[in-house]
């Protein structure tokens, strides 16, 4: 094959991935050379507002998941309140299927600190923290590198570039828990206590990290800033479709045969992404499915993917989500039970426990669906994994519940044929306790 | 008040305040919307998902405990989405709940098996393996069942927020999170149990309770607890005359549900096999040895009348743990009967260094109900969360709801450091730090003082003068050891002082010898003791006096006497209390034990015995006497018979006394002792162990102890 692993793709338009291939891409004599803290130089001579302003019409919407405007979010920050404020960088990257924070940080993490110092700059906050996976522990040693050129180049710490502001920056890990990807939950951790959401409102913006206001966006979309700045809102705005400006990550894995992480404007056509992309389903076989944004995606048919776009709202006309940029292809041969097993078992271990539909229900339904596809399955467990998903759904705590019950529904209701074959193959080994009266 | 907020719910209209949350204003409205994890006063958690409702126009269902409500809002209760959603959580919550309700102490009175009775999940489509945990003991009186555990949080909630102990946090995740216990794997804390009674299921159980009975079985009955002089509510258990349980589950007191680890598991006294329960009678040859009733009360009336007859000197010391009715009556017996104005308490604080200082000004002492609503309050010289604890626990509550100020002005640290502004201050020192404080409490609006026993004598009036020189609005609660503390203080147990203050003057008599007179007075005839241990640290120095001593057990007191009357407990007789902020409360008698009699029927038979001319007394006809001769017990008997509270507010004019600051002595009781009776307590025993040690001076203790010169001879 021409082309391999992660290789990039002439299809790709590269902006954020752009040094990834380079040597020594994580060093900041390269990130300078390649107009590093050129986006920093811009900002620090604008007004906050102008920076705001820059940032809404650049489009640019949050890449960790739920694609909330960038500008809106810095604009809800609170300036006047005399308390302390933060920027933190969520780099927890847990959703399942996506691997894009990860190599940012890797091969790039300059990008990344200098949207965090430009944030700084425009709410004048002092200190900001990266909050990075815990299972990412190679990365600290990368990243605090990076904090550290920053601080000997004068991009961190006092008088940032002349301008009389200081910032300084901290890593953080996490513990290995996907909740603390969910924002409250990261800035309980972050406080040292036990991840688990907060109740909102008051949102990160007000109230956030030590009861301050606060920037709390993911380790991509701070990561996207700097070019903003650099080459202007237009610019990166047209690099996408309206209202979903610029560039994203897309992490794709399964079925494909070069599975990887692509660089691809928003709005770009999900089949050319698997087709030329990533060259096609691998082994000659066809397309079952996709989870198009992470394992809480729910997942489309082969069929509805035809002519899908991916963006955040074509993704959420089609019902289902553009999330964390995590597609997982699965192929004819894939068993649908065994993804759906596969994927509960998941946040069944990860749910944190905090509230009881998204404890129990996804404890519930894992159970069943180990049951079932180890070949116990019973008629009823069909429509009650339906009806437990859809019990939980809008009714948890934080999003988890959520992201555990819409992927569940979806197999159950798009494949529903699936479910029904395994269950008369469960009766025909005669594993399936028909005789227990349900 | 703001104006109200309109909005509609179950299509009736309907008002609320701006800020009410949902859960409330539906409460309001009379519509019971079931929750969990919400609980009055604590923290919002919206963890458990039962009181989710729908409010027209949003997408989702809403979760009421945490939304306020908002003008124009349209609200469903009862709809069938919401309904179902209902159903689901509990479906939810009872896969893992392990439905050992026939065993489970809470049933019966379990709010998950109402909630699953009223709003269904009566099927179960649950056929999966249930996750067990076997379970904990946490403490002597603590057990954690964790698959019977909702994890409601309102045990993790009560124990921080409430007690300020935070001795309960959450581990693991998923459908193995659990309530974990500080020590990891048991409990170092207050003990109280708190966390036992707010539990909505049988997740925490209480060590003296489990596995005795069913809830049906028991009698409820609400009285006072026997221990320290907050006078907390508890409503006692009681199957065949025994008290199983203590709490007040029904927030039916000036407590709401708080009780400590004394009012919920020190009832266990009561029921202690070292209870007489019969009158002893020393022999010749100095052995006590049990006889009737008839004798025992022969003999003392006999030796009392012989010695009224010779004009004989009697030595009578009450009690701080008897009724207000019971006090009265020794008293009274006393200065009518036995002719004599030697009578007086172990006086645990200068309450009468207080009502001088006040001079019958009005409104200067402080109710229960204040503490809750004050704006500021002031602690000196009491570790408030050991040896007060209900003030201690509503000064935490109204700081942490009203932002009430509080100062903290200890020798050693105290609990309130967390949250009061605190002085470091050696005892007798208190003036200097108050110094520094005087700017600070001249701001606030109004304030409260609560001092101990170090604040006695001139040092009483010294801090009414600072108080006065605040300029603000000043209340005082002069702090208190025992149960009726106070009562027996405003029934006159005191040598120079009537009930109510009374100058004695008034009655025709002459001021008695005091509390350290008595016992060094070489020449009593009698000492009668009523439920008091003076010779526990004090010798007596008439070795020949014909002692008599009613009380629950053979004290040291006991032991010396020449004869000794079993007497009831405070949970075995009717009357009443006042708490250590005048709160009269009524006492309802919830068990028997055999043999003993209450303090009141052995005074009565006494004076029947010695051919008295006394209509004979009962609790009612004794009560209506005090009200028409206590200053500030006149109170409208409907307030008292239902166990409410109300204030007494007795005389504070000039009160003719001798200022004996020397008998102040705080018994420096923790939460972990109570006196006798803490003594007998197997479950206060048990938990010892727990931290409970105050930061008073040894030194002090030891004066208490120490043995006192005999007075000069009058």
């Amino acid at each position: 094959m021409a082309i391999k692993y992660n290789d990039p793709h002439p299809l790709e338009v590269k902006v954020i991935s752009q040094r990834f291939q380079m040597a020594n891409s994580a060093s900041i004599d390269t990130y300078l050379a390649t107009e590093g803290y050129d986006g920093l130089k811009k900002a620090i001579t604008m007004t906050p507002e102008a920076i705001i302003d820059t940032l809404k019409a650049s489009n640019l919407r949050g890449r960790g998941g739920a694609g909330f405007p960038t500008g809106m979010k810095w604009s809800f920050v609170p300036r006047t309140t005399g308390k302390p404020t933060y920027i933190i960088c969520n780099s927890d990257e847990s959703e399942p299927g996506t691997c894009k924070d990860r190599l940012l940080m890797e091969k790039d993490p300059h990008q990344m600190i200098e949207g965090m110092v430009i944030a700084g700059f425009t709410i004048k906050s002092n200190k900001g923290y990266i909050f990075i996976r815990g299972e990412y522990r190679y990365l600290i040693d990368i990243v605090d590198k990076a904090i550290e050129e920053a601080y000997k180049k004068g991009f961190l710490g006092k008088n940032i570039l002349g301008s009389g502001w200081d910032f300084d920056l901290y890593t953080h890990t996490g513990a290995g828990a996907y909740e603390c990807g969910e924002e409250s939950a990261l800035l309980e951790s972050l406080e040292g206590k036990r991840g688990i959401p907060r109740l909102k409102p008051p949102f990160p913006a007000v109230v956030g990290a030590f009861q301050s206001p606060t920037i709390l966006n993911n380790c991509e979309t701070f990561a996207s800033v700097p070019v903003i700045f650099r080459k202007g809102a237009e610019w990166y705005s047209n690099l996408g479709i309206p209202k979903s400006g610029g560039t994203r990550l897309t992490c794709v894995s399964g079925h494909v045969n070069r599975p990887g992480v692509y660089e691809i404007p928003l709005g770009f056509p999900m089949m050319k992404l698997i087709n030329e992309i990533c060259g096609g389903i691998r082994n000659g076989k066809k397309l079952k499915a996709v989870i198009p944004g992470g394992s809480s995606s729910p997942v489309l048919k082969a069929d509805e993917c035809v002519d899908l776009t991916l963006d955040f709202d074509a993704l959420a006309k089609a019902k289902t989500m553009a999330g964390s940029g995590g597609l997982v292809i699965l192929d004819e041969d894939t068993d649908i039970v065994a993804v759906a097993m596969r994927t509960i078992q998941f946040y069944a271990h990860e749910s944190c426990g905090w509230c009881i539909p998204c404890r129990e229900g996804t404890t519930w339904l894992k159970k069943i669906l180990v049951r079932f596809h180890e070949g116990g399955g019973v008629q009823s467990d069909i429509d009650l994994i339906g009806e437990l998903a859809a019990n939980m759904l809008g009714r948890t705590f934080c999003p988890l519940g959520d992201a555990a019950a819409m992927p569940i529904g979806a197999f159950v209701a798009k494949f529903r044929d699936e479910f029904e074959a395994k269950l008369k193959q469960s009766r025909a080994t005669k594993k399936s306790p028909d005789l227990v009266v349900v | 008040m703001a104006d109200p907020i309109k909005f509609t719910i179950d299509g009736q209209e309907a008002q609320a305040q701006p800020g009410t949350l949902l859960i409330n204003a539906a409460k309001q409205a009379g519509i019971a919307i079931p929750a969990f994890c919400y609980y009055d006063g604590l923290s919002l958690q919206a963890a458990c998902r039962m009181c989710l409702v729908e409010v027209e126009k949003t997408p989702k269902l809403q979760v009421a405990c945490t939304l306020p409500v908002a003008e124009g809002m349209v609200v469903h209760t009862d709809s069938a989405t919401v309904k179902q959603a209902r159903r689901g959580t509990l479906e939810f919550l009872l896969t893992n709940h392990p439905l050992d309700c026939p065993v489970c102490d809470k049933g019966g009175e379990c709010e998950l098996q109402d909630m699953v009775f009223r709003y269904g999940a009566g099927e179960s489509r649950f056929r999966e393996t249930k996750q067990h945990e076997e379970e904990k003991q946490w403490s002597p009186v603590v057990f954690y069942d964790a698959p019977r555990c909702i994890l409601c949080y309102r045990c993790v909630r009560i124990c921080g927020e409430g007690l300020g102990v935070n001795a309960l946090g959450i581990g693991n995740r998923g459908s193995h999170a659990e309530i974990i216990p500080n020590k990891g794997d048991h409990l170092e804390c207050d003990e109280c149990g708190a966390c036992i009674d707010i539990c909505p299921v049988g997740a925490l159980t209480s060590g003296t309770y489990r596995y005795k009975t069913r809830p049906w079985e028991m009698e409820h009955v609400g009285t006072i607890c026997a221990h320290c002089s907050n006078g907390c509510k508890t409503t006692l258990g009681v199957r065949t005359g025994e008290i199983i349980r203590a709490n007040n589950r029904d927030k039916s007191g000036i407590n709401g549900e708080f009780l400590c680890v004394k009012g919920r598991y020190g009832f266990d006294f009561n029921q202690s096999p070292s209870r007489l329960t019969s009158p002893l009678l020393k022999t010749a040859n100095g052995e006590l040895r049990p006889v009737s009733w008839a004798v025992a009360l022969a003999t003392v009336a006999k030796r009392f009348s012989e010695f009224v007859a010779k004009g004989g000197r009697f030595g009578v010391i009450g009690s701080n743990h008897t009724t207000n009715e019971e006090n009265y009556l020794l008293q009274k017996f006393t200065r009518q009967i036995l002719k004599t104005s030697n009578i007086d308490h172990h006086r645990t604080g200068d309450l009468l260094g207080l009502l001088a200082a006040l001079r019958g000004r009005k409104n200067t002492l402080a109710t229960t109900a204040d503490l809750s609503i004050t704006k500021a309050a002031l602690v000196i010289d009491a570790d408030l969360s050991q040896e007060h604890p209900l003030l201690a626990y509503l000064l935490r509550t109204n700081n942490r709801l009203n932002k009430a100020k509080v100062w903290a002005v200890t020798p050693g640290p105290v609990r309130e450091d967390s949250f009061a502004t605190v002085k470091r201050a050696a005892l007798g020192e208190e003036f200097k730090a108050l110094d520094q404080l005087k700017d600070a409490l001249a701001a606030e609006p109004e304030l409260v003082i609560l001092f101990g026993p170090s604040i006695k004598g001139p040092a009483v009036a010294k801090l009414v003068a600072f108080g006065d020189s605040l300029g603000i609005p000043v209340k005082y609660v002069c702090l208190l050891d025992y149960s009726n503390s106070r009562g027996a203080s405003d029934m006159g147990l005191l040598p120079d002082l009537l009930p109510g203050y009374h100058n004695i003057a008034d009655g025709g008599l002459s001021p008695g010898l005091n509390f350290d007179e008595m016992l060094s007075a070489p020449n009593l005839d009698a000492l009668w003791v009523v439920g008091s241990n003076p010779l526990a640290k004090r010798p007596l120095a008439s070795a020949n006096a014909f002692i008599v001593v009613q009380d629950l057990f053979l004290t040291e007191t006991a032991k010396r006497a020449n004869v000794v009357l079993p007497a009831s407990s405070a949970y075995e007789k009717n009357g009443t209390f006042t708490n250590v902020c005048g709160g009269l409360q009524k006492l309802t008698r919830a068990a028997k034990t055999m043999g003993a009699k209450s303090d009141l029927e052995i005074i009565t038979l006494l004076a029947k015995e010695m051919r008295c001319e006394w209509v004979t007394p009962t609790v009612e006809t004794v009560f209506q006497e005090i009200r028409r001769l206590v200053l500030g017990y006149d109170l409208p008997l409907a307030i008292v018979d239902t166990g409410g509270v109300a204030t007494t507010t007795p005389a504070t004019g000039e009160l003719s006394f001798r200022a004996s600051p020397e008998l102040v002595r705080s018994s420096g009781n923790t939460l972990f002792t109570s006196g006798t009776m803490g003594k007998y307590s197997h479950m206060l025993n048990a938990v010892m162990e727990a931290p409970g040690a105050l930061y008073r001076d040894p030194k002090e203790k030891s004066q208490e102890t120490a043995p006192v010169e005999p007075a000069a001879k009058k």
